[in-house]
């Protein structure tokens, strides 16, 4: 239902301004009315006491995997249309890397409107930027692009051929479409299954040392620097390749870059003894790694803090290590996961909020992500503090394959209001 | 005598004096062996299968001949002309398995963690034959049975091993166990089989084989599998036998008493002349295998009796 609502005594995460104060804001016809210093009186809207919480603009998710089409059982949009409401998140950027992959108009309208029917958010889809993602011929990313495919991407697989990718980042240079690639040299990664290291020796694990990710950034540099194209990085995970993606942001090419909670929150260490929920491509990092990664964040030199939603149900990670499949749902637990970083103090919640709302508002070309007047009245309320353990078998989500599970989390998402109405959380 | 374990899964999880109630058990079976006692059919009644995922005559028939020697009665599946080959997953088998109330597994996989995966789901003690390059613990601890009767002790050795360190799970088991013991561990190969972050190990890394092999008490070779030979990790087998090869030439580098060790089964002429291999004086290869049954009898006969006090007197778990 749509009205008039008023948040009072919120604590306002505003990461434009990067303050968070006590006040009022006032939402009207699913937009931000007015934001408040002291509180108003006299307004004609349903008030909401926010005893102090904090009120923030909603978590907007670039690379979300919904298992839509082919693979509903591990998740479908209503399931996670569901969780990201519970999680905090009022926009999803959806992967195309489904069975089949999304790569012609027809699958892409299949999707969207799958999406528009069951999902209580908004929901944004992404594209392949090769057939079948197999790195040979471009989609078509004009009528893609007409579809409503607001990025261009081939998920975790990385094209090999750089003359394939050149001429796909110099056609879509010419619609102005963003590409989202995936920085590791395919060569040297190929067969790992964790980080090299002495943990990956101990475990006689195949691992790829961090320098594969180095060199695949280094390459796509390269091409955007020859074509000037639009590009973002899905997931910067390693130290070493901090300074190159800052000397490329100096020299101001269009690169933006992203990275996963999973990566911001834990370790290679977390995989213990071959815990395939902590699976993930890229994977895990050293310590030092997830530090200097976290500080990029704080930075601002990595732009988006994403949740890298890959839902895998339970035979596909009942196998031994090397043989299980990648990736972990994150929906639900991207905001508390994230907030561990605030309770370390390593980062301030403006500054989640930047990596987490606006600079992903900005990437998608979107008005929301902001505390201003005018932006889309998407926003959550949450205690930053409530404390819980997590039970994976309590998530929304289909697939229960977190690396969360059974984990002391901070973090409550209260409710949350997707233009204005509420999806998540009792009046 | 403490041995608290459940499984024998791999080298890391033992305390120093499990490792030694092991030896001290297995060094007494190796006597016995040798005079043809008849032994105690402390297995008797008990269920061993062997499940190999990955061909291997030497362990599997070591393991058999172990349980067969303690009474046990001893049944090889042969996995992979069974059911991974229909698509069954190592869980869904392990569950099969586990309705036919084995006591003892003994299990080799191809994939690094598997043996552990599959101990969390049956019932049985878990005997770990090898799990892809992470651990190969009875091959560790028959290695350390043979050095401790041929240098009558197991500590503050200095011990070299050589070869493709990268894939080898012996290599792993070993380092961890001569560690644990408190030897000096040198490793000497072409950094392209030294595996990653092997200098935080606590071991020596020695590229020329010489300067490594300068000393030591004991080499210890390893099998160079014959799909790293070509231009992938080396350039050539006789490349790799000019550099890391064990020869006369190279051995007089070690300690006049060395020993010369080799897990088998050999590459004569690459990784190990054989002239080396056959020396009496020098080699305990053959010794080796003796100690192989010895100290599967003694891990088998302790997990045996740990799991008789795991349960109740009906036969099921606590």
């Amino acid at each position: 239902m749509m009205t008039n609502v008023l948040f009072t005594n919120a604590r306002i995460i505003d990461p434009v301004a990067l303050t968070d104060d006590i006040g009022a804001v006032l939402i009207r016809d699913g937009k931000i009315a007015e934001v408040f210093e002291t509180m108003p009186e006299g307004v004609d809207a349903t008030v909401i006491d926010c005893d102090g919480k904090c009120l923030a603009p909603g978590i907007i998710d670039v690379g979300v995997k919904v298992s839509e089409p082919g693979e509903r059982h591990k998740e479908s949009f209503r399931s996670a249309g569901q969780a990201a409401a519970a999680g905090g998140v009022t926009t999803i950027v959806t992967r195309p890397d489904t069975m089949v992959a999304i790569d012609t108009p027809e699958t892409l309208e299949f999707v969207a409107r799958r999406a528009a029917l069951d999902a209580p958010v908004h929901v944004l889809p992404m594209a392949a930027l090769t057939k079948k993602r197999e790195g040979r011929e471009m989609t078509e990313i004009g009528f893609l692009q007409d579809a409503g495919a607001v990025a261009f991407t081939d998920c975790d697989r990385v094209i090999a051929d750089t003359k394939v990718f050149a001429r796909a980042l110099t056609y879509a240079r010419s619609l102005d479409a963003l590409v989202i690639g995936h920085v590791q040299e395919p060569g040297l990664s190929k067969g790992a299954a964790v980080t090299s290291g002495k943990f990956a020796s101990l475990r006689g694990l195949p691992g790829v040392s961090p320098m594969a990710e180095r060199m695949g950034l280094d390459r796509d540099i390269s091409l955007i620097e020859m074509t000037n194209a639009r590009y973002h990085v899905d997931q910067i995970t390693t130290s070493r390749s901090l300074p190159a993606l800052e000397r490329a942001k100096r020299n101001g090419w269009h690169i933006t870059a992203g990275v996963g909670v999973h990566h911001l929150t834990l370790n290679e260490l977390d995989v213990a003894d071959y815990r395939t929920f902590f699976k993930l491509k890229p994977p895990l990092r050293s310590e030092d790694d997830r530090i200097a990664v976290v500080q990029a964040v704080s930075d601002g030199l990595i732009d988006i803090i994403c949740s890298m939603h890959t839902p895998q149900d339970e035979e596909s990670k009942r196998l031994p290590f090397e043989e299980a499949a990648s990736g972990a749902v994150g929906l639900e637990t991207l905001l508390p996961a994230t907030l561990r970083l605030y309770h370390a103090d390593m980062i301030t919640l403006p500054k989640l909020f930047r990596a987490l709302s606006l600079n992903p508002a900005h990437l998608m070309g979107l008005t929301a992500g902001r505390m201003a007047v005018g932006a889309p009245a998407d926003l959550i309320l949450f205690d930053a503090d409530a404390p819980f353990q997590l039970d994976r078998t309590q998530l929304l989500s289909k697939s229960k394959n977190t690396p969360f599970d059974g984990a002391r989390l901070q973090g409550r998402v209260l409710g949350t209001w997707v233009d204005g109405t509420r999806v998540w959380g009792d009046d | 005598m403490t041995f608290r374990q459940q499984h024998l899964l791999g080298i890391e999880p033992l305390h120093p004096s499990e490792i030694t109630t092991i030896l001290d058990l297995a060094d007494s079976y190796a006597d016995q062996n040798r005079r043809n006692v008849r032994h105690e059919p402390i297995l008797a009644g008990m269920t061993q299968i062997n499940m190999f995922f990955e061909n291997s005559t030497r362990t599997q028939a070591s393991f058999e001949l172990a349980g067969d020697r303690l009474g046990a009665d001893v049944m090889n599946m042969a996995m992979q002309a069974s059911s991974i080959k229909k698509g069954e997953t190592l869980i869904d088998t392990a569950l099969t398995l586990n309705a036919m109330h084995p006591d003892l597994l003994v299990v080799r996989h191809p994939h690094s963690g598997a043996v552990d995966l599959l101990s969390q789901k049956v019932n049985a003690a878990v005997l770990n034959a090898g799990d892809g390059r992470h651990e190969h613990p009875t091959q560790a601890l028959l290695d350390a049975l043979t050095i401790r009767r041929a240098k009558g002790r197991l500590h503050r050795l200095s011990i070299a091993i050589c070869g493709d360190i990268a894939h080898s799970r012996v290599a792993r088991s070993n380092i961890m166990l001569l560690g644990k013991m408190e030897n000096r561990i040198r490793l000497i190969g072409p950094p392209t089989l030294m595996p990653s972050g092997i200098a935080d190990f606590g071991v020596e890394v020695f590229e020329d084989m010489e300067e490594g092999l300068r000393d030591v008490d004991v080499v210890m070779m390893l099998r160079l599998q014959k799909e790293r030979m070509d231009g992938g990790f080396i350039p050539s087998e006789r490349e790799y036998f000019h550099r890391y090869g064990l020869d006369a030439e190279k051995l007089q580098f070690a300690k006049p008493d060395a020993i010369v060790m080799h897990p088998g089964p050999m590459n004569r002429g690459v990784e190990i002349d054989g002239n080396i291999a056959d020396d009496i004086n020098r080699s305990v290869i053959q010794t080796q295998v003796e100690m192989g049954v010895a100290v599967r009898m003694a891990a088998m006969d302790l997990l045996a009796q740990n799991l008789r006090a795991a349960r109740k007197p009906d036969g099921v778990m606590v």
